[in-house]
């Protein structure tokens, strides 16, 4: 369809959500049900080899879902969406998708902890590799790949470090090795960046974060860019070869731009399960509404914060790169002109026994393991998020024992840095 | 015409007018795209008559086959081509030595052939090109949202149940005035 794109903030309001068809209701109802009856068994056939749209159990979809999912792709320029549980669910479901036992994917160490613990443990037992790589040297990622790896992981703006990944650097690199570039989104949001314009291919989110950014509802989300040849190599099976499951159907000759969106559901979320509930789905998506308006409010109050601290003589160092010297400065006016995002790191000149008296202090802002919130946040990582690395790795993923994490809210910025003047003594 | 795009609304003039469609390259293979689209239209309550030699003759979801575009005994009002680049041409001449001729001739996805666009527009034809029908009807109807679809449409509209009444169909509206 051609007609004009509308923009942003009236995309994150409509898209995916005009009336609904039954009764007429103007905000996307909670369709709280398990499964939806058939009209025949004709019908339901249909249905089941993916010859008609359609609803048949919640598992797999639902309608307040699916209002979920039209938006985060419309707003990521994405031809499909998919939603779940979790963004830790999205990450198992997109490797899920691509990966076959024995395989590699290459990810950069600049990850969210989880993310880490992740690909290192857990995906370990699917028989899936993570080779890990540094987002700051293109070469170390040419060279972690191989002819097994199957993609390449970053975060556009990683978390906890603030660092913002070249991600159109990475995409080369990704398209001259045929491999798919999946970016993890969520610290950014497509407020701030959208990764399908620099080259990913897939895009993941924690929607728990500022995408419903209230700190209420957990929810992850794949978006499918529709610009990757899945058939090309025939290196992904589950996407070009006939499946069983459907009768033989191949997912990429039928499906083509929406094929991954298409098999991470109705083969990796129907057998793994991680569904979204829809009343978790309703409150992102009211969430979802104002998110060009809070990011802009996280990011000019972050931005306020990091120029505190960094004249502040207690601070040792401070990683923001709205910071006009920061190293990732001019890699936030490529990527995300409009805000460096609301998730920075800062370090006390006492070291950690300081940051730890911080986050003990601290009135307003929450010592709590999450970001995105429209509250002020504050952790210190090396003894929470990332409590389960080691200390080579707490050092490559920017977590040093005298860091401390903040995600800054949309609250008066003068009550948030007084707070943290208090809290810093 | 520019092909590479098309205003939503020539699209939806299309689907909302054409009744009888020749789909050339419709297959037996239940779950190859040309099947699948088949079906999906029969169920949107347009007739579809396959064309397909090696069909011709057999009936396909109920509908009898036909070798060729001009065997088929009725009109048609758009030409629906599930075949190559390659064999778009040929198709798309006969398509316009009918008579009368189809007012639409549709080029599925990943098909496009420039010269036998303006051919088929010089006669009065409307031409889509490297689209698939039964994306465009989900895309217009709201379909393509339940499975998470990115259709570049937003509306304050109440969606438009399917005139069949079925479960979970959702159809076009009412006609636009010709014009």
């Amino acid at each position: 369809m051609t007609d004009k794109i509308p923009g942003f903030d009236t995309l994150a309001i409509h898209a995916g959500a005009a009336p609904d068809p039954a009764t007429g209701a103007r905000v996307t109802p909670i369709y709280q049900t398990t499964a939806f009856v058939f009209e025949d068994v004709k019908h339901a056939a249909d249905l089941f080899a993916l010859k008609a749209f359609g609803n048949i159990y919640t598992r797999i979809m639902n309608p307040t879902q699916a209002v979920l999912e039209a938006k985060v792709a419309a707003l990521e320029g994405g031809t499909a969406a998919l939603a779940v549980a979790s963004g830790h669910a999205a990450q198992a479901l997109i490797f899920h998708t691509m990966m076959q036992p024995g395989d590699e994917f290459v990810a950069v160490r600049q990850l969210y902890g989880g993310s880490i613990n992740q690909f290192n443990h857990s995906f370990k037992s699917f028989g899936w590799h993570v080779v890990w790589a540094d987002a700051e040297d293109m070469n170390s990622i040419e060279k972690a790949l191989s002819p097994k790896t199957k993609a390449i992981f970053i975060e556009s703006i990683a978390n906890p470090g603030g660092r913002i990944t070249d991600i159109a650097a990475v995409s080369k690199i990704a398209k001259k090795a045929g491999v798919p570039l999946i970016v993890d989104n969520t610290l950014a949001t497509p407020y701030l960046c959208k990764p399908i314009e620099h080259g990913a291919n897939i895009v993941v989110h924690s929607l728990t974060k500022f995408m419903g950014g209230h700190g209420n509802s957990m929810g992850g989300a794949i978006v499918d860019a529709g610009n990757f040849d899945w058939g090309k190599s025939g290196r992904y099976p589950l996407l070009s070869e006939p499946n069983e499951s459907y009768h033989g159907m191949k997912f990429y000759e039928t499906f083509g731009g929406i094929a991954f969106a298409i098999a991470a559901r109705v083969l990796g979320l129907r057998d793994l399960g991680p569904s979204i509930s829809p009343q978790n789905a309703f409150y992102i998506l009211t969430g979802m509404e104002t998110l060009g308006l809070r990011m802009q409010r996280h990011c000019d109050n972050a931005l306020k914060v990091a120029e505190w601290l960094s004249q502040n003589p207690k601070v040792a160092w401070v990683n923001y790169a709205g910071l006009p010297g920061d190293a990732h400065h001019a890699l936030h006016k490529k990527y995300a002109p409009r805000g460096a995002g609301a998730v920075f790191t800062f370090g006390l000149k006492g070291g950690y026994e300081a940051g730890v008296k911080v986050v003990s202090s601290v009135k307003l802002l929450s010592h709590l393991a999450n970001v995105g919130d429209t509250r002020s946040l504050i952790i210190h990582p090396a003894s929470t998020t990332h409590s389960q690395l080691t200390p080579d790795q707490l050092k490559k993923a920017g977590a040093t024992p005298d860091v401390v994490r903040l995600s800054i809210g949309i609250e008066d910025v003068e009550d948030i840095i007084a707070d943290l003047e208090q809290a810093i003594g | 015409m520019n092909h590479d795009t098309y205003p939503t609304d020539y699209i939806r003039g299309i689907l909302q007018n054409v009744k009888v469609i020749a789909m050339v390259g419709a297959s037996s293979n239940e779950v190859r795209p040309s099947n699948l689209v088949m079906k999906y239209f029969q169920g949107k309550g347009y007739e579809v008559i396959p064309v397909n030699p090696v069909l011709a003759g057999q009936t396909l979801l109920g509908q009898m086959a036909y070798a060729a575009l001009k065997d088929i005994p009725k009109p048609v009002d758009m030409v629906d081509v599930f075949r190559t680049s390659v064999a778009a041409g040929p198709i798309v001449d006969e398509a316009l030595a009918l008579n009368p001729k189809p007012s639409v001739i549709w080029m599925q996805l990943g098909v496009r052939d420039d010269e036998a666009a303006l051919r088929a527009e010089a006669a009065g034809v409307k031409v889509v090109m490297n689209r698939c029908p039964k994306m465009e009807y989900g895309k217009l109807s709201g379909e393509w949202a339940w499975v998470g679809g990115n259709s570049g449409i937003i509306s304050s509209r109440k969606q438009h149940m399917h005139e069949s009444g079925k479960l979970q169909s959702l159809g076009l509206g009412a006609k636009h005035t010709k014009g």
